[in-house]
């Protein structure tokens, strides 16, 4: 031992001096710095160190995630949403942790390939070479298990069908998918434990295996790429250096994927909203809205694509490509420091480890492709093709009688049709993303509000939003005859040769009803064209009636028009008072509309024609939905309309009052 | 071959610039989540306001302080409550008077919820503080000062509200937190 030698030199110098004494810290160092490097440093080596920084990274922004996030089904989605836009910074802490996860895993095949190209896995080193495989498992439990934890759209489904992909292990694989999920359902327990796997027993358990992976690194020494030619380095400064400059690099490339389309933005001269910089998050987990949008994160993309290979073998299928292929890769990999030790088995492993990045590469792209493929697919070329799919269905020999018998044309044209269906199944999934991403940032926004997110959950602000509700049960209950679509789009026309009941874009409107109104139009497809009423009265009273300009002054159809937009509350505010009193008294005079249609005490019985009395209101909006048979509307002339909110005793109605209510909100335009 | 590094001016210099990038690589997550960290520094509690607490006649004219829950609205981060019990007055009035004395059931000394001991006094379970009814201090106390009063009003129509805030414990004076 050396003597104590404090009272030397400078304060400074005193302390680390004491400190040397008590603790030998300069030897550590010194042991932990001055690292022979043969042939000296070089860029190649810097993987791991990136590896390691990139694992700091994610700790340090984890635990300050950690501080912020709530795990459970209704404060998941919620702390995630409050941390990435409420809270200062948020957004950057939570987008560093989301991309340098990525970067781990690009980080981690190269540093796999650095090894197996030098050789660096062979005797005595095999052991590390398996703890890095370990490594590397963990690393990608930490992203699937990270993926969840926002309890978004994407994250929800993607585990769903991870964990029931665990599910297909034969005999145990039930079991391991219960207690991974935390029962049999997904839930706050899904959360809690995949919280405690991502933050505490996946990192606990890679620290420990990293000290040791470490540890046998400095046991063994650098692994120098021969042949050297320079002079040795020294681990500190020289590779510490290079290390350094690599993460700086990683950390840049990590940031600038975060913050390069912010400063896009504002460079455009545009506003940005922090809260929608950096990693995305979706809208809320929802287990009964279909999520078509669903796809793993990039990096597993190629698992995605590989399970396709076994499309239509079922169950045996996906435990082929899900389990067993996996598998035996990862086992060759295991294998590799001893297959290394035969005349060929170094060349096998460099081959066979760059094969597989190409297969990954490969079948990544095929998924891109699969996906994108109507963002650069040549349509024009296929334009024909497309349409005969549509008329045909893709049906042989409809096909056949399309084209006039032409068998050499229904050939060409029958090649087509896998490049128009795979244009068409992309399409879907780009609307599906679309959609998506409109739902997030709806639910972004409801939760912005100042009443802020009830204690039910963000899920429950979802539901009852008609904007987000409206389109989707419009979709599922009204579309099959009511078009909704804004008669001045170029689509219109062809939605509205489908549709067989009224175009209910801007039902309630001036707008609307001044179409009712025009006889070129009231029989035509946006109103009573494809219904039982296309001859009715209301369609004659149109055409002849209001035609005769002598009872009829153009200044009395507006008059009415802007009467029955005030009754809906969705006129214009603008109106003149004096012309909606006029129309009120037009619309109730048993000489004009009256005559058929109650409004307000007008005296007029119900049943002959609906009860104008707050057209269009949403009251008035419900009650049609809710029983379009009752006297107040069609009666027993109501065409097809089912009554949605009315049901035989006991049984169910089509539609809750307050999906009801949805629908008469979106459709009103209220939200 | 020659395996020797010379240590030089070069080295200290590459020494400088390792320390450099790795501080600066590692400065990113650290800034990010201390900013993100001190987040609450900024936030502010909710104003003080007059809430609705109880009405006149459910408060006896002995002197004798009763328990009220104060119910309001509360965002609590993400989420927003709708009304619910946050605090508890203590609510007097002596005979015949329409006069309202208040008082918040959050002990001075450190937080602690004041409790009424039988009609004598209040007592705070944790360090014993000691208060006589009208809120006034029992030497010796561990409280510095004594319970704090709240703003009362009573309306016409006999709603009692209360102005209800939050005091910083553990001070002699009577200092709104914020």
């Amino acid at each position: 031992m050396t003597p104590p030698r404090e009272g030397r030199g400078g304060p400074l110098r005193r302390l680390a001096d004491f400190l040397d004494d008590r603790t030998g810290w300069r030897g550590l160092m010194h042991e932990a710095l001055y690292e022979r490097v043969p042939g000296g440093a070089r860029w190649r080596y810097v993987w791991g160190s990136t590896l390691v920084f990139a694992f700091m990274t994610q700790v340090i922004t984890g635990l300050f995630l950690w501080a912020s996030y709530s795990a459970s089904g209704q404060t998941a989605w919620e702390s995630v949403w409050y941390i990435q836009h409420e809270m200062t910074g948020g957004w950057l802490l939570r987008g560093i942790h989301h991309f340098m996860a990525q970067a781990m895993v690009v980080l981690l095949a190269l540093h796999l390939l650095q090894v197996v190209i030098d050789g660096a896995y062979k005797a005595p080193r095999e052991v590390n070479f398996w703890l890095g495989l370990v490594l590397m498992m963990l690393v990608l439990g930490m992203a699937l298990t990270g993926y969840l934890l926002p309890w978004d759209q994407k994250g929800y489904w993607a585990t769903r069908v991870a964990t029931n992909l665990a599910g297909i292990v034969p005999v145990i694989g039930p079991a391991i998918q219960k207690v991974v999920v935390g029962g049999p359902d997904y839930g706050h327990h899904t959360l809690t434990r995949f919280f405690a796997l991502h933050a505490g027993f996946l990192p606990a358990t890679l620290v420990a295996f990293l000290v040791v992976h470490l540890a046998l690194f400095r046991k063994h020494g650098l692994h120098a790429k021969q042949p050297i030619t320079k002079p040795d380095g020294m681990f500190w400064p020289d590779q510490l250096l290079k290390d350094a400059v690599a993460m700086l690099a990683v950390m840049a490339v990590v940031l600038g994927v975060i913050l390069v389309p912010a400063v896009r933005t504002m460079l455009a001269g545009g506003h940005v909203d922090w809260g929608h910089v950096g990693a995305e998050l979706g809208a809320p987990a929802d287990p009964s809205q279909p999520y078509a949008a669903a796809r793993p994160e990039w990096y597993f993309l190629f698992l995605f694509q590989f399970l396709k290979v076994f499309e239509g073998w079922g169950a045996t299928g996906e435990f082929l490509g899900a389990i067993l292929v996996p598998g035996l890769i990862m086992g060759v990999m295991f294998l590799m420091p001893i297959l290394g030790n035969w005349k060929l088995g170094h060349r096998f492993n460099v081959a066979f480890t760059l094969g597989l990045l190409a297969g990954v590469a490969v079948l990544t792209g095929l998924a891109l492709d699969e996906d994108y493929y109507a963002l650069w697919a040549d349509k024009q070329q296929v334009a024909e093709a497309a349409k005969l799919f549509d008329e045909t269905g893709g049906d042989e020999e409809k096909l056949l009688a399309a084209v006039g018998g032409d068998k050499a044309k229904a050939a060409a044209i029958a090649g087509q049709f896998q490049t128009v269906e795979k244009i068409r199944r992309s399409e879907a999934f780009l609307a599906a993303v679309k959609t998506a991403r409109a739902d997030a940032e709806r639910a972004a926004e409801l939760a912005g509000r100042p009443e802020r997110i009830p204690p039910g959950g963000a899920l429950e602000l979802v539901r009852r939003d008609p904007l987000s509700q409206g389109p989707r049960l419009f979709a599922q209950h009204c579309s099959s005859c009511h078009a909704h679509v804004d008669p001045e789009t170029p689509e219109a026309a062809t939605i509205l040769a489908r549709s067989s009941a009224a175009n209910l874009h801007g039902f309630g409107t001036a707008a609307w009803m001044k179409g009712l109104l025009d006889p070129d139009q009231v029989a035509g497809p946006a109103y009573f064209g494809n219904t039982a009423h296309k001859d009715g009265d209301m369609v004659n009273f149109v055409r002849e009636d209001l035609q005769d300009a002598e009872t009829w002054k153009p200044a009395d159809i507006e008059a009415v028009i802007a009467a029955l937009a005030a009754e809906s509350g969705l006129g214009d505010a603008k109106t003149p008072a004096a012309t909606i009193l006029r129309g009120r008294e037009l619309v109730a005079s048993d000489e004009r509309c009256g005559s058929c249609h109650r409004f307000g005490d007008n005296g007029t019985d119900l049943g002959t024609a609906c009860d104008l009395t707050g057209w269009g209101g949403r009251e008035w909006l419900v009650g049609i939905i809710t029983d379009p048979t009752h006297e107040r509307f069609y009666g027993d002339t109501n065409d097809r309309m089912p009554s949605f909110g009315k049901a035989a005793e006991g049984a169910m109605p089509l539609l809750t009052d307050e999906q009801i209510g949805l629908l008469a909100d979106w459709l009103r335009g209220e939200w | 071959m020659n395996h020797d590094v010379p240590d030089s001016r070069r080295g200290f210099l590459a020494k400088l610039a390792a320390v450099a990038c790795g501080g600066l690589a590692t400065l990113a997550p650290v800034a990010a989540g201390v900013w993100a960290f001190l987040d609450p520094l900024r936030r502010k509690g909710a104003a003080a306001e007059f809430l609705p607490v109880t009405e006149l006649s459910a408060i006896p004219d002995d002197g004798v302080p009763r328990q009220f829950a104060v119910v309001a609205e509360r965002i609590d981060a993400w989420t927003g409550f709708p009304r619910e019990p946050i605090g508890a007055v203590y609510l007097r009035r002596e005979k015949g008077s329409r006069n309202v004395e208040a008082l918040t059931a959050t002990c001075p000394h450190a937080g602690c919820f004041v409790e009424l001991e039988g009609t004598r006094c209040f007592r705070c379970p944790c360090h014993n503080s000691t208060f006589t009814l009208d809120g006034g201090i029992v030497e010796p106390s561990p409280s510095p000062r004594p319970m704090d009063s709240l703003e009362c009003r009573v309306a016409e129509n006999g709603e009692v509200a209360v102005k209800w805030q939050n005091f910083r414990t553990g001070i002699a004076a009577k200092e709104a937190s914020s």
